[in-house]
C-alpha cells in the first residue's frame, strides 16, 4: 500500500515503470508484434532501401531495405539479455566479496579491497574495450567483458554497508550466541544490503545497456547482421545528415530504454528509502 | 600533516599502479595466437618468428615476461607499435594532447554547468525548476555520449551550421607543434584566428562528452545541498533573516561541494573512456582513435601502452581530487589519521 502511495506521488517513476514494462514486453514478444519479423537477419529488399520514415516503415529503412523499427525491437532483446546476464553474474560475485571484506576485516579486507581498487582505477569503458581488443567480438565475450568491469562496483557498495553494520548491536548479539561468520554475513548483514543492491541493479540495467552499446558502436560487440543499437548508430552515422533516421532512431531507442530504468530506479530508491 | 597525507596517497597509488600493470599484462596474454606471428604477418619465415619471439621474451615464463615488461616500463619503453612501426611512447605523445584537451574542456563545462544546476534545483527544491532540472539531468545520463555526439552534430553542424563538422582545426592553418594542445599552440604562435578556429572545433565534441557528467554533477550537488539545508546552522542563518541567495552561496554550497568532487573524479574516468566514442563520431585525431585502430589490428604493445597511460592519467586526477578535498575539508585537513 505504502509502495503504491509513493508511486502515485511520483508520476515520473510511474512513467519509468510503464516504459520498462513496455520495452520488456516488446522484446519478449518481438516475433509477434514487429511489422517485419524476418528483418533481424540478412534480409535484402533493395526496392525499399534507405527510405525515410513513412506509414509503411515508421522509422524508415536501412541501407539494404530492412525495417528499422523491427530491428530496434529485436535489438532490445539483445540489450536486455545482456543486461540481465551481466547483473545476474556480477551482483553475486561483488556481493560475496564485499560481505567478506566488510564483515571479516583484517588482511582479507585489505587484499580484496585493493583488488577492487585496481579494477576501479581503469576507466570502465577502457577496461571493457581492452578486453574486447584481445577477445573475439561475440555476445558472450561482450557479456564477459562488461561483467569483469561491473562486479567491483557491487563489492564496494556492499563493503561500505557491511562495514557499518558490523558495529551494530544485532551483529554483536548474533556473535554472542555463537552464530557462524557465514550465518552473520548472509542471514544478518545481507538483508540490510538488499534495498541498496536492488536499487543499484535497476539503475545499472540502463548503464549496462549504455556500455554494451558503446562496445558495439566501436565494432567490438555483437556483429552484423544481428541487430544491435550501438552498431546501428555507428553504421548510420556515416550517412549523416541525409539518412539521419539510420542513426537517430536507434540512438533514441537507447535513450528511451535507459531513461525508463533510471526513472524507475529513482522511484525505487525512495520506496526502499536507500540514502545513497 | 599534508605531506604525510600526500605520501600515503602516492604509496597507495603506486601499489594500485603495479596491480593495474599486472591486470593489463594479464589481459594482453589472454590473446589467442602468437603475438610474434601477428606482428610479422603471414609471409614471415620460421627463423624470423623465433628471432622475434626471443626478442619479445615470449619463450620465457609468464612472471619472467612480466618482469621484462616492468623493466622496459621503468625505462619509459613501451615497445614498438605494429600499426605505426614507431615506439608506442612516441605515438602516445602525439595523440594524448588532443584527447586531454577535449577531456579537460568537457570537465570544465561539466563543473561550470552541472554544479550551478544542482544548486538551483536545491534552492527551489520540490518546485518546478527542481523537476525540470531533474528530468534534464536524467535525460543526459540516459544516453551514451556517441548518441549525443550524433544529435549535436546533426543539429549544430548540419542543420544550423554554427560549428565545424569534424577534425581539430581547419586545413588553412599551419601551427607549429609545441605542447600538442592546439588552443595553447595557436596562442603561442600569436595566431588568434587559428585559436578561434580550434576552439570552435572543440565545442561540439566537448559538449557531447560533458553531457552525462553534467547530469550526474547536478543530481549529486542537489541531493548533497538538500541534506545540508536541514542542518541547524542553515536554520540559524534563516532565522537571522539572511537572503536565500546568500544562504545558498555561502552556507549550503561549500559543504556540499566535497562529495561532489569525488564524483567529478569518477566522471573524469568516464570521460576518458567516452572520448573513444566522441572521437569516433567527430573524427578527432586523439589517443582514443589510435586506441581503436590498434585494437582492431591486435597491436599488443600499443594496446597495453594506451590503457596504461589512460589509467595513469586517471590516477593523477584522483590524487589531485583527493588533495583538493583534503584542502576544502578541515576535518580531513587536521585529522591525524590522514585521508583515506
Amino acid at each position: 500500500m505504502r509502495t503504491l502511495r509513493i508511486l502515485a506521488r511520483n508520476p515520473l517513476s510511474v512513467v519509468g515503470l510503464v516504459l520498462v514494462l513496455l520495452i520488456i514486453f516488446a522484446a519478449v514478444f518481438a516475433q509477434y508484434i514487429v511489422p517485419y519479423p524476418t528483418h533481424n537477419g540478412s534480409v535484402i529488399d533493395f526496392a525499399f532501401a534507405n527510405k525515410p520514415p513513412s506509414a509503411r516503415n515508421w522509422f524508415g529503412t536501412d541501407l539494404v531495405g530492412r525495417d528499422i523499427f523491427s530491428r530496434i525491437i529485436y535489438a532490445y532483446q539483445i540489450s536486455l539479455t545482456l543486461g540481465v546476464v551481466v547483473l545476474a553474474v556480477a551482483t553475486p560475485i561483488g556481493t560475496i566479496i564485499g560481505l567478506l571484506a566488510g564483515y571479516v576485516g583484517g588482511w582479507v579486507e585489505n587484499v580484496l579491497m585493493r583488488l577492487v581498487d585496481i579494477f576501479l582505477s581503469i576507466p570502465p569503458l577502457v577496461l571493457a574495450i581492452a578486453m574486447m581488443g584481445v577477445l573475439e567480438p561475440t555476445l558472450t565475450n561482450a557479456m564477459l567483458a562488461v561483467t569483469v568491469v561491473w562486479w567491483p562496483w557491487y563489492a564496494r557498495l556492499v563493503y561500505s554497508i557491511a562495514r557499518a553494520e558490523r558495529e551494530e548491536g544485532y551483529v554483536l548479539a548474533a556473535e554472542v550466541i555463537g552464530a557462524s561468520a557465514v550465518h552473520i554475513s548472509f542471514r544478518e548483514i545481507l538483508p540490510n544490503c538488499l534495498p541498496a543492491i536492488i536499487t543499484k541493479m535497476t539503475l545499472d540495467m540502463g548503464f549496462v545497456i549504455i556500455i554494451a552499446s558503446s562496445l558495439s558502436f566501436l565494432g567490438l560487440g555483437v556483429q552484423p547482421p544481428t541487430p544491435d543499437l550501438g552498431s546501428m548508430v555507428a553504421e548510420g552515422a556515416r550517412y549523416l545528415p541525409d539518412s539521419w533516421w539510420l542513426s537517430v532512431f536507434p540512438g533514441l531507442a537507447i535513450l528511451v530504454a535507459v531513461f525508463g530504468f533510471n526513472l524507475l530506479g529513482d522511484g525505487l530508491r525512495e520506496i526502499l528509502s536507500v540514502d545513497k | 600533516m599534508v605531506l604525510r597525507t600526500l605520501l600515503n596517497r602516492l604509496l597507495i597509488s603506486l601499489i594500485v599502479l603495479v596491480g593495474v600493470s599486472m591486470l593489463i599484462f594479464g589481459i594482453a596474454r589472454v590473446i589467442p595466437g602468437d603475438p610474434a606471428r601477428i606482428a610479422l604477418g603471414p609471409n614471415a619465415t620460421t627463423e624470423q618468428i623465433s628471432k622475434l619471439r626471443a626478442e619479445m621474451h615470449l619463450d620465457e615464463s609468464l612472471p619472467s615476461q612480466y618482469f621484462h615488461f616492468l623493466i622496459d616500463l621503468s625505462r619509459g619503453d613501451l615497445g614498438t607499435s605494429l600499426y605505426t612501426n614507431r615506439p608506442v611512447t612516441l605515438d602516445i605523445a602525439e595523440f594524448l594532447p588532443a584527447t586531454l584537451e577535449l577531456v579537460f574542456l568537457a570537465g570544465i563545462i561539466m563543473v561550470s554547468v552541472g554544479l550551478p544546476l544542482g544548486m538551483l534545483a536545491a534552492r527551489y527544491r520540490d518546485s518546478w525548476p527542481d523537476s525540470l532540472i531533474r528530468v534534464f539531468a536524467l535525460l543526459t545520463v540516459s544516453a551514451p555520449s556517441f548518441v549525443w555526439a550524433v544529435i549535436l552534430m546533426l543539429l549544430f553542424a548540419f542543420y544550423l551550421p554554427i560549428f565545424p563538422i569534424a577534425g581539430r582545426i581547419s586545413d588553412i592553418y599551419e601551427i607549429e607543434r609545441v605542447t600538442g594542445f592546439l588552443t595553447i599552440d595557436t596562442l603561442l604562435a600569436g595566431n588568434y584566428a587559428a585559436f578561434g578556429d580550434a576552439l570552435r572545433h572543440l565545442v561540439l565534441p566537448a559538449v557531447a562528452l560533458s553531457l552525462s557528467g553534467i547530469g550526474q554533477a547536478a543530481r549529486l550537488t542537489r541531493s548533497n545541498m538538500v541534506e545540508t539545508y536541514e542542518k541547524p546552522y542553515i536554520e540559524m542563518a534563516q532565522a537571522y533573516g539572511f537572503f536565500p541567495s546568500r544562504i545558498a552561496r555561502s552556507y549550503a554550497f561549500k559543504p556540499s561541494l566535497i562529495p561532489s568532487l569525488t564524483i567529478i573524479g569518477l566522471d573524469f574516468a568516464a570521460m576518458l573512456g567516452n572520448a573513444f566514442l566522441v572521437e569516433a563520431v567527430f573524427a578527432w585525431p586523439g589517443l582514443s582513435r589510435y586506441g581503436v585502430a590498434v585494437i582492431l589490428r591486435k597491436d599488443l604493445n600499443a594496446i597495453m601502452g594506451t590503457v596504461l597511460i589512460i589509467s595513469i592519467t586517471f590516477l593523477i586526477v584522483n590524487i589531485i581530487v583527493d588533495l583538493l578535498i583534503g584542502y576544502l575539508n578541515p576535518r580531513v585537513r587536521y585529522s591525524t589519521r590522514g585521508s583515506a
